[in-house]
């Protein structure tokens, strides 16, 4: 590594041209530095948040492919770390979670006016995932849940299940491009209890 | 101006009913259908705002910006957006149009830096008028319509701020774990009916975001830059501001104006 960093420096200096990182540790030190440098500062700004965990590390690295090992040690890792509702019911009220279904406030930082501490934030599932029928315009970068109770039941397996890939989704599958919805604190255990109703409860509008 | 936003809005959420009963939902119909004629485009007005800017001697040294170098000498634009981001020897870095603006304002008009990053972007919720810096942008790139993208690529720096672009299209992070990977590394994806480019790989998807960008877009009633649309992606990732014209910005254009070479600036744009 040092041996080809004096190696490229002599050679530029040799051709007179400015030197430039071409290896991938160099370039992830310009990322590092890009992203230091990249934000406008102050505390209003919650800086915090561009810290990668050991799992977004991973995921960037290998570009949401990791090795088998490295995959299975992810899940492991992420499975640890669930909450379950305070009562351990999983499945809550599918009213209220096809308004968490729905709404995409939540999270806003810097010069948009941040979040109002006691309006609930929701999933934007929408923004991926269709479901009920009836919402037309919903996303495709997730796979469809129109039917998903109908197709999987209600027993006490798929609900936990469902709680957990909400909750974690990168339990089941590593570099899961969903976001981390009850580990990262965006939804709580019971709003993710709720969007297990949605999803699954016999009653609800995607089941229909 | 404004209340033509109105009956806009009307007629759009009819096209939109006639487009959801399409096989694959979109808006592009509806795009279409609106933004056909170019000579209408709002952003005409903004472009001739931007001339005048450009041109007026200002700042403390009293000096219009034709005494600055865009990459093809001083004084020259026609061309220079089709080429950027490139390197600049003077700053001994790749800039983009937005960057190389405020060197220029700084150095050779004596403006200062923080002052003009004050106020980067008109806030459309407040019906805000584009800023200085949105209207000489959009000016100055309106002068490579019909041109070929054609990123300056020969410099090891280049090739560097690409390469580092490329990565951090791929860092993962914020609240949302989202990387710009997330949302624009596979075909044919979309958010709720939003169509997504695929900025994973070179070609048409890039070429027409590019290519279209700087755009007037109807929902903000505003021109917007691609500084804009870098710190408008983040806010969407629920990351903090970005900092205007930082390498950071500039290394994601780097990245994503390589992609796109070979296709064409059709400028101003209009969009969404």
């Amino acid at each position: 590594m040092k041996k080809t960093l004096l190696a490229s420096l002599a050679l530029a200096a040799l051709a007179g041209v400015a030197w430039a990182a071409d290896d991938d540790k160099a370039i992830q030190a310009l990322v590092d530095q890009y992203i230091a440098t990249g934000y406008q500062q102050g505390e209003k700004q919650q800086l915090e948040r561009l810290k990668q965990d050991e799992t977004l590390k991973a995921c960037s690295e290998h570009r949401n492919k990791p090795p088998a090992d490295l995959m299975k040690a992810i899940m492991e890792r992420e499975k640890a770390t669930i909450k379950y509702p305070a009562d351990n019911k999983m499945m809550g009220n599918w009213e209220k979670g096809k308004e968490v279904f729905n709404t995409g406030f939540g999270m806003r930082v810097g010069v948009i006016a941040p979040d109002k501490a006691d309006k609930p934030r929701g999933g934007n599932c929408y923004a991926c995932h269709a479901a009920d029928p009836k919402e037309v315009a919903a996303g495709n970068l997730g796979n469809s849940l129109t039917g998903y109770g109908k197709m999987r039941g209600n027993s006490e397996e798929t609900i936990k299940y469902t709680y957990e890939k909400i909750f974690n989704s990168q339990t089941y599958m590593a570099c899961s491009n969903m976001p981390r919805f009850g580990h990262n604190g965006v939804l709580t255990p019971e709003q993710v209890a709720d969007l297990v109703a949605f999803l699954v409860d016999p009653a609800s509008p995607v089941n229909k | 101006m404004k209340k033509l936003v109105l009956p806009g809005l009307l007629i759009s959420s009819l096209a939109l009913t006639a487009v959801y009963a399409a096989e694959e939902p979109n808006a592009d119909a509806y795009r279409e259908m609106t933004y056909g004629d170019r000579d209408a485009n709002p952003a005409l007005l903004v472009v001739d705002r931007g001339e005048e800017l450009f041109k007026e001697k200002r700042g403390p040294k009293n000096v219009s910006m034709e005494e600055c170098d865009f990459g093809l000498g001083k004084g020259v634009v026609k061309g220079v957006y089709a080429e950027l981001p490139r390197y600049f020897k003077d700053t001994d870095q790749v800039q983009d149009l937005e960057s190389r603006m405020i060197t220029c304002m700084t150095t050779v008009q004596g403006f200062d830096a923080a002052e003009l990053k004050k106020k980067t972007y008109a806030n459309e919720k407040a019906n805000e008028d584009n800023t200085d810096l949105e209207a000489i942008a959009v000016y100055i790139a309106a002068q490579s319509d019909g041109m070929k993208i054609n990123p300056s690529l020969a410099h090891p720096k280049e090739q560097e701020a690409i390469k580092v672009g490329e990565a951090l299209f791929y860092h993962r992070t914020g609240p949302l774990d989202f990387s710009c990977a997330s949302c624009h590394g596979a075909d044919k994806q979309r958010i709720r009916l939003q169509n997504l480019g695929n900025f994973s790989k070179a070609g048409p998807d890039a070429q027409k975001a590019i290519g279209g960008w700087p755009t007037y877009r109807v929902s903000h009633a505003a021109v917007r830059t691609m500084q804009h649309r870098i710190w408008d992606c983040e806010g969407q990732m629920r990351l903090p501001d970005t900092e205007y014209g930082a390498p950071l910005s500039v290394a994601l254009i780097a990245y994503l104006t390589a992609q796109a070479k070979d296709g064409t600036y059709v400028l101003p744009g209009m969009s969404r």
